[in-house]
């Protein structure tokens, strides 16, 4: 295999013809040139890889011009085919930052190349294409160029042999939102007792895992009348026809099931059962109206108080389930339910 | 407290007419470790293998693992409570067998046992990949109730491991490690400018397949209590649980804690360890509410300035991982937790059920929903009869070519939220 | 998986034991259930007597689906 072909973009400061003043400089192919940091780049490289081509672009004329400088520019590396994409380092530039995101992110999922930058996390570029490409983390000024290269030399490398890439810690770029497993050197009680005598002197220490922040939906206003109301039954608790016809797994269900219910007074032991992997599965099968209050139910729609009970109900496992998954069931779920004039959900969990 | 652990490295185990060690050999008589697994009126029959190192071997369902001790001097015996008295342990001298494991299997009681493999890309995420394997194999009788079950073959394997240890207790250690632990009195004039840690080891306690005994006790019947970390080094701690068996700790871990080993290790130089703290992880939000009010006070009382918080499997657990990190914090004590990650195949969800701001230092065994593909081994002990319906697994786990298409949810250990192991994830 | 159905515009009651997580989780209206293993039961009581408390469960969930919520309630008693 001969050497791995780069094309490499950089603005208008990088490459050495001018600052803010010169920042409207128009999108320009420079075949075969290796231009500013693109040296650190190829010295990095060896004898791996080299730069084809370099890209230059003033950071307003792309900004200004994002459409068409995007499409000259994906048709100019369409042209090259190199292995991979590199966009920057950009540090903290802003514009800089957003226009190596949006070329890097163009030059990905439009010519299937694969692309990298490299930009300060602060950088506005960072949140708006962190989900979508790799973006190696850098100082927030030039002056951690040395650093950056060292990351995004070999990430670039991985990436054109179309190697496994580690978790953003092993690799240098920055969180994507997706957790990667990978081996610490340490074993974790280690990592523990570390992280807390660091966190006892007052020093900077790095959480493995930062808290999420959860989303909000607003409360749907109350029925009017419950003895007109259809109510829906649906439960993470796993309860579902004796013998689980759907095979829904004991943990991380991948999907939910759907069963009818009419006709059905009670749940019993012989009828019904839980494949939920997580609890105690004892009192569950004995009785599954312990989790789905059928049997209560159908008591209170004889008497009137509701209108009726929806003669389908819906179960998965909440077990290890992720939240995605349990997610896209209850988006699935609510469309069926919303199909069917259903006015209210009881939701059982375990 | 002190305690002298005299490790007795075992490089192999073979089957022989008697039991004993010798040089560093453990020699293995099925017909006497039967006749003590048959006291169990509930055991119909009861088959032994080793696995070593190495080996084309998997092990499944495994339901706890075990480190062969004897108590040589001092009060009590291993595994007080359970097949010993209840004398408090932790002092004295104590021998263990290094380097091997006992192995309980047999026809799966719930859904979340486990798999243990001994070579290929499986074996680098359990630690029992790396141990002498002595499996006992047990069959219930015909109908047993699966509560009886479980604690037949939970007491069967105590007294395999016990036996076996008594093996030793005449034999020399190859090395030995001291652990000591001053009284608080005592320490707080020893080590004046150190920080005072404590650890706070949360128990599985939620029913069938998910609970652990302190001393005899099932967990989910105690308050929060204080312990010499040296007692669990005597087995004051055992697992009677089988939560995906990736993030339960086996006896083993128990007996092996690293957290008390690690902040051993710091003790007197960078921090004063304190002592241990062990709760439970019920299934009522009362209980949680009570367990995390007693730990955060016991902290106060201690007068701690940093907490090593562990829990164990997932889910509503992890409500209460959170409880106790929010409330130690809110007495001003630093606080950092261990768990593991259910963050789905992909790695986009939400790791946690719950979350906190307080919980700003968090170590991680990482995400047990990765999909791993684990090849087809040359020997099965136990059954592969269950493996689609084990946590982490699905009807599609048993491919055809006879490897596995697991999450590392169903290795035994894989992602243990003691910190026993290097998995992690960003 | 509250959050989903309240979103598709059908107004949801959350019955479970780990109310904390219902609530880091956003449901709204949410009643505290007996526990985990059996959050609408009692294997404890008669089979009489764990109907009725299942009952009063579900009548306080239908009264919380009646009743307007500017965010998110714990029903207790």
């Amino acid at each position: 295999m001969g050497k791995i072909k780069v094309v490499h973009y950089i603005n208008q400061f990088f490459a050495q013809i001018g600052g803010e003043e010169k920042a409207d400089f128009p999108a320009q192919l420079r075949k075969g040139e290796v231009v500013g940091p693109g040296l650190a780049l190829t010295q990095a490289f060896g004898d791996e890889a080299e730069i084809t081509a370099t890209i230059v672009c003033g950071d307003s004329y792309f900004n200004e011009n994002i459409e068409s400088a995007t499409k000259q520019i994906l048709d100019w590396v369409k042209e090259e085919a190199p292995d991979v994409f590199i966009a920057g380092p950009a540090f903290n530039a802003g514009r800089y930052g957003v226009a190596c995101g949006t070329v890097a992110d163009a030059v990905q999922s439009e010519l299937n190349i694969p692309s990298v930058t490299s930009m300060y996390v602060e950088n506005p570029g960072a949140d708006m294409f962190k989900d979508k490409v790799y973006i190696v983390s850098t100082k927030n000024s030039a002056a951690g160029m040395r650093g950056a290269i060292k990351a995004l030399a070999p990430l670039a490398l991985k990436l054109a042999k179309g190697e496994k890439i580690g978790a953003s810690c092993e690799e240098g770029y920055i969180p994507q939102n997706i957790r990667v497993n990978f081996f610490e050197k340490e074993r974790g009680s280690r990592r523990a007792v570390d992280m807390l005598l660091k966190k006892l002197a007052g020093k900077p220490f790095t959480t493995e895992y930062p808290m999420p922040v959860f989303d909000r939906v607003a409360p749907n206003p109350a029925v009017k009348d419950l003895s007109k109301a259809t109510i829906a039954l649906v439960t993470s608790g796993g309860i579902v026809p004796k013998g689980n016809p759907d095979h829904i797994e004991s943990s991380n269900a991948s999907h939910f099931g759907e069963y009818d219910i009419t006709g059905v007074m009670d749940l019993t032991a012989e009828t019904y059962e839980t494949a939920h992997g997580g609890y105690d599965p004892t009192y569950a099968n004995q009785d599954a109206d312990r989790v789905l209050p059928v049997d209560v139910l159908r008591d209170m729609e004889k008497e009137g108080v509701i209108g009726k009970l929806h003669h389908l109900y819906y179960a998965t496992v909440g077990n290890g389930t992720a939240v995605a998954s349990a997610k896209a069931f209850a988006e699935e779920i609510g469309r069926r339910l919303v199909a069917d004039h259903v006015d209210a959900v009881i939701l059982t969990s375990t | 407290m002190k305690l002298e652990l005299g490790k007795i490295l075992i490089h192999d185990i073979c089957f022989a007419e008697k039991s004993e060690i010798r040089d560093g050999v453990l020699y293995v008589s099925k017909e006497e470790l039967e006749k003590i697994v048959m006291q169990e009126e509930g055991i119909q029959s009861v088959s032994f293998d080793i696995a070593k190192p190495g080996e084309s071997v998997r092990i499944t369902p495994v339901k706890d693992v075990i480190e062969p001790r004897v108590k040589v001097e001092g009060p009590g015996g291993i595994f007080p409570g359970m097949v010993a008295g209840v004398e408090t342990v932790g002092s004295g001298k104590t021998y263990a067998l290094k380097g091997m494991a006992v192995v309980t299997a047999g026809p799966i009681v719930g859904f979340q046992e486990g798999v243990i493999d001994m070579t290929g890309p499986g074996a680098e995420y359990t630690p029992f990949s790396k141990t002498l394997n002595l499996v006992m194999v047990c069959t219930p009788v015909p109908g047993l109730e699966a509560h009886d079950y479980e604690s037949a073959v939970r007491l069967s394997g105590f007294r395999v491991a016990a036996a076996l240890g008594e093996l030793a207790r005449e034999l020399q250690p190859d090395e030995t490690v001291v652990y000591e632990c001053s009284d608080l009195k005592e320490s707080f004039e020893k080590y004046p400018g150190l920080p005072r840690v404590a650890y706070v080891q949360m128990l599985q306690s939620q029913g069938l397949l998910h609970d652990t005994y302190v001393y005899g006790v099932d967990a989910k019947k105690i308050l929060p209590t204080l312990l010499y970390p040296t007692e669990v080094m005597d087995g004051a701690i055992v697992s009677g649980n089988c939560v995906s068996a990736c993030d339960k700790n086996p006896t083993y871990i128990h007996e092996n804690n690293s957290v008390v080993e690690d902040l051993f290790a710091q003790h007197g130089k960078t921090l004063n360890f304190v002592g241990q703290i062990v709760t439970n992880e019920n299934v009522y939000l009362a209980d949680k509410e009570r367990s995390s009010n007693q730990t955060a006070k016991l902290c106060r009382m201690l007068g701690l300035d940093g907490v090593i918080v562990s829990q164990e499997g997932f889910g509503n657990p992890d409500t209460d991982l959170i409880m106790n990190c929010k409330k130690i914090e809110a007495e001003g004590i630093k606080t950092v937790i261990i768990t593991d990650e259910y963050a789905g195949r992909d790695g986009k969800s939400q790791s946690l059920a719950d979350a906190d701001v307080a919980a700003d230092a968090v170590v991680t065994g990482g995400n047990a929903n990765e999909l791993v593909i684990l090849p087809k081994l040359d020997k099965v002990i136990g059954t592969l009869a269950y493996i689609n319906k084990i946590a982490g697994a699905n009807a599609e786990t048993l491919r055809e070519d006879g490897s596995l298409a697991v999450e590392l949810q169903v290795i035994t250990g894989a992602t243990n939220e003691t910190g026993f192991g290097r998995l992690s994830a960003r | 998986m509250v959050k989903e159905i309240e979103r598709a515009g059908i107004p949801v009651v959350h019955m479970c034991t780990v109310t904390p997580i219902s609530m880091t989780v956003g449901a709204n209206r949410i009643i505290p259930a007996i526990a985990i293993p059996h959050p609408l039961g009692n294997p404890a009581l008669t089979p009489a007597d764990e109907k009725k408390l299942r009952r009063r469960l579900v009548e306080k969930a239908l009264k919380a689906l009646t009743t307007e919520v500017d965010g998110q309630t714990i029903f207790k008693d």
